[in-house]
């Protein structure tokens, strides 16, 4: 292998690492001990994992130090250029579905969500990538509460249709 | 119980109208998850875990494993049709399988990749029914002490001897270790690394981890990569094998499926392996007339020879974890949080006191298998369909099942902000080759690990050389050792000669 320079973005994932570690042990720290007896106090384990995760942090750094390991990714290598259109559309859309989820319930805000995915992935119908996301949606708001009876609570939608239909609004 | 009246209690349990049901819809789903990329039967399970409250263990179980078997056939189907492996023990079967597809033999590639699963299906579900109640025997011996051993074993296994670096899947496994230990702490009621934020205290839920490393990582990783195009899918053509084809698949079949099993049962876990070494034996034995069509046009034994080895690996899997509790793969892992939240404890115990269970879980294993070839020859043009639902819709249509999946646990936005956190990390997880199923595994078996280690002191009144001193625990953290380790004095050694 030839000497390469550091790689910035590896480093990045590195250091990356060695703070979430850091964040563990000190996060451990801050456990509150207890009078109770214990051979292994609820400390020892966390202490382990937060260090042992610094501990691979700086492996990693290191490992980015001396030319990273993705430059090698056949993946990364023959990757075109990232796609912000895309990122930016697919990102819109979980944001929205975390500010329209509580005010109009889960289906309109999934449909939303639904047709921000599909644009983000290159469809150019957007009226009838909302057809389908509202059947899509919806059924699977009926199919979870129903089969699998998990309560998501009706939203401005499922109320209407289940009024419609003469059940219950749950 | 002995293996042949277990067998014949579950398959008297199995024939039961609603365990067939279940059976079938497994394997539809498992199928079709399998078929369609992007989603894969870790996220399916995940997101199908609500069931376990309303369904009896065995229904939901024998649904569960419908769809871990289905997704290796529909896998296949992808591999072959699309060249775009939709789980990593397809990535072989893509090798040879997409260029007899291209060379217009698409119908043999699948037919003997459907038949080779069925066959190596039905060896790894024989080998469970029959290994199973050995390693039970053996396990009723061990104590908290081996338990951290073997889980130590495991972890080792899962993250540093498998994939393509040690440190990178260390970091995944001790991200996922993190992860289980936040909550309350079991033995003294402490909460930890819950930052103060309420919703942590019962922990992270384990579908929110799937859900956001297979689901939303995923999601946002393709649309980073994403460029216009359009896949194709290739033409199915004629289905039969010739006698000829048979003949060729017939002993890779075999081999695959007496390599596969092994490496299931291990606590290796992994079919990239198994798949990777058939795929290579099948290269050297083929017959010369035929060698040439290795990487050429295609060579049906490439295709039959890792096909059964993935499928008996697959089904060896399931022989850790239901009779030690140890899961070697995400998909395991997350039916083992299932066995979890019936208050089953999977281990030893599993095969005593909870025979019925057991016994018809397996028995519908074997008619699973039988449901697939049905399933995936006849029905083979409906599942080129369902390959053909375009990209845009079908992640549009994952993220909504990822949402309701993770909204419906809690109705708590706070917790969707968690699940799009974690994937925007599975999304640099995969830019930067870091694996995920260790992050899944260590979050379930490492709230198990830390128990067993305190019972383990506990016992030995806090003394830690209790680990070496047993010489059941010290042989297995021997064989931990070896495994972290053994390779790289290999490579060392090699490489001084």
């Amino acid at each position: 292998m030839t000497r390469r320079g550091a790689d910035a973005a590896d480093l990045a994932a590195g250091v990356f690492v060695l703070l979430l570690g850091g964040v563990a042990v000190w996060a451990a720290g801050v456990i509150p001990t207890t009078p109770l007896y214990a051979q292994v106090g609820p400390k020892a384990v966390p202490y382990v994992v937060g260090g042992g995760l610094a501990g691979l942090g700086v492996l990693l750094v290191a490992a980015a130090l001396r030319g990273g390991w993705s430059a090698d990714l056949p993946e990364v290598a023959e990757a075109g250029p990232p796609n912000p259109r895309a990122l930016g559309w697919l990102g819109g859309g979980l944001v929205m579905n975390l500010l329209l989820i509580g005010p109009l319930g889960f289906s309109l805000s999934a449909a939303a969500q639904f047709v921000c995915t599909a644009r983000a992935f290159g469809s150019t119908t957007p009226g009838r990538d909302a057809a389908i996301a509202l059947a899509v949606s919806l059924a699977a708001f009926f199919l979870f509460v129903e089969a699998l009876g998990v309560n998501i609570g009706a939203g401005v939608l499922e109320a209407a249709i289940l009024r419609a239909i003469g059940r219950e609004v749950i | 119980m002995d293996s042949i009246s277990g067998l014949a209690l579950g398959f008297g349990n199995a024939f039961s109208l609603a365990n067939l049901a279940w059976a079938l819809l497994g394997c539809f789903l498992g199928t079709a998850v399998g078929v369609l990329p992007g989603i894969g039967p870790a996220l399916t399970i995940a997101l199908l875990l609500p069931i376990t409250f309303t369904v009896s263990a065995t229904g939901a179980f024998i649904l569960f494993c419908g769809v871990f078997y289905g997704a290796m056939y529909g896998g296949s189907t992808t591999s072959i049709l699309l060249n775009t492996p939709g789980e990593s023990g397809s990535i072989i079967t893509a090798l040879e399988g997409a260029k007899m597809a291209r060379n217009g033999r698409a119908g043999p590639a699948l037919a003997t990749s459907a038949i080779g699963s069925f066959v190596a299906g039905t060896v790894g579900t024989l080998g469970i029914a029959f290994l199973g109640p050995v390693i039970v025997e053996w396990a009723l011996v061990l104590g908290p002490a081996e338990y951290f051993s073997l889980m130590v074993l495991c972890f080792v296994t899962v993250s540093a001897v498998l994939g393509s670096s040690a440190l990178r899947g260390m970091t995944s496994l001790f991200l996922g270790l993190l992860l289980g230990l936040v909550g309350i702490d079991l033995q003294t009621g402490q909460p930890r690394l819950t930052f103060g934020v309420t919703e942590l205290l019962d922990g992270v839920n384990v579908v929110l981890v799937a859900v956001a490393l297979f689901a939303v990582g995923e999601a946002l990783h393709m649309a980073w990569r994403h460029h216009e195009g359009k896949v194709e899918v290739l033409e199915v053509g004629r289905l039969m094998l010739s006698k000829e084809d048979l003949k060729r698949s017939f002993w890779p079949w075999m081999r695959g499926a007496g390599l596969g099993f092994p490496f299931g049962v291990l606590p290796a876990g992994g079919t990239e392996m198994p798949t990777m070494l058939s795929y290579y034996a099948e290269r050297k034995l083929v017959k010369p007339e035929h060698r040439h069509e290795f990487g050429t046009t295609g060579a049906i034994e490439g295709v039959a020879g890792p096909e059964a080895a993935n499928n008996a690996a697959a089904a060896g899997v399931l022989v850790p974890m239901l009779t030690l509790g140890l899961p070697t793969s995400a998909t395991a892992a997350i039916m083992l949080s299932a066995f979890q939240s019936y208050g089953i404890n999977p281990g030893p115990m599993l095969f005593t006191q909870q025979a019925e269970l057991v016994w018809t879980l397996i028995a519908s294993l074997f008619i699973a298998n039988v449901m697939l070839v049905v399933l995936n020859l006849p029905l083979v043009g409906l599942w080129v369909r369902i390959l053909k639902v375009p990209v845009p819709q079908l992640y549009g249509g994952i993220l909504v099942f990822a949402t309701i999946g993770t909204y419906g646990i809690s109705n708590s936005v706070m917790d969707l902000v968690i699940l799009y956190a974690l994937g925007v990390v599975a999304m640099f997880m995969r830019r930067f080759d870091f694996p995920v199923a260790p992050v899944v595994i260590g979050m379930i078996l490492g709230p198990m690990a830390e128990q067993a280690l305190r019972q383990a002191l506990t016992i030995s009144q806090g003394d830690w050389t209790t680990f070496v001193t047993r010489p059941g625990s010290a042989l297995i953290l021997a064989l931990a050792v070896l495994a972290l380790a053994g390779p790289r004095i290999w490579a060392a050694v090699a490489s001084r000669r």
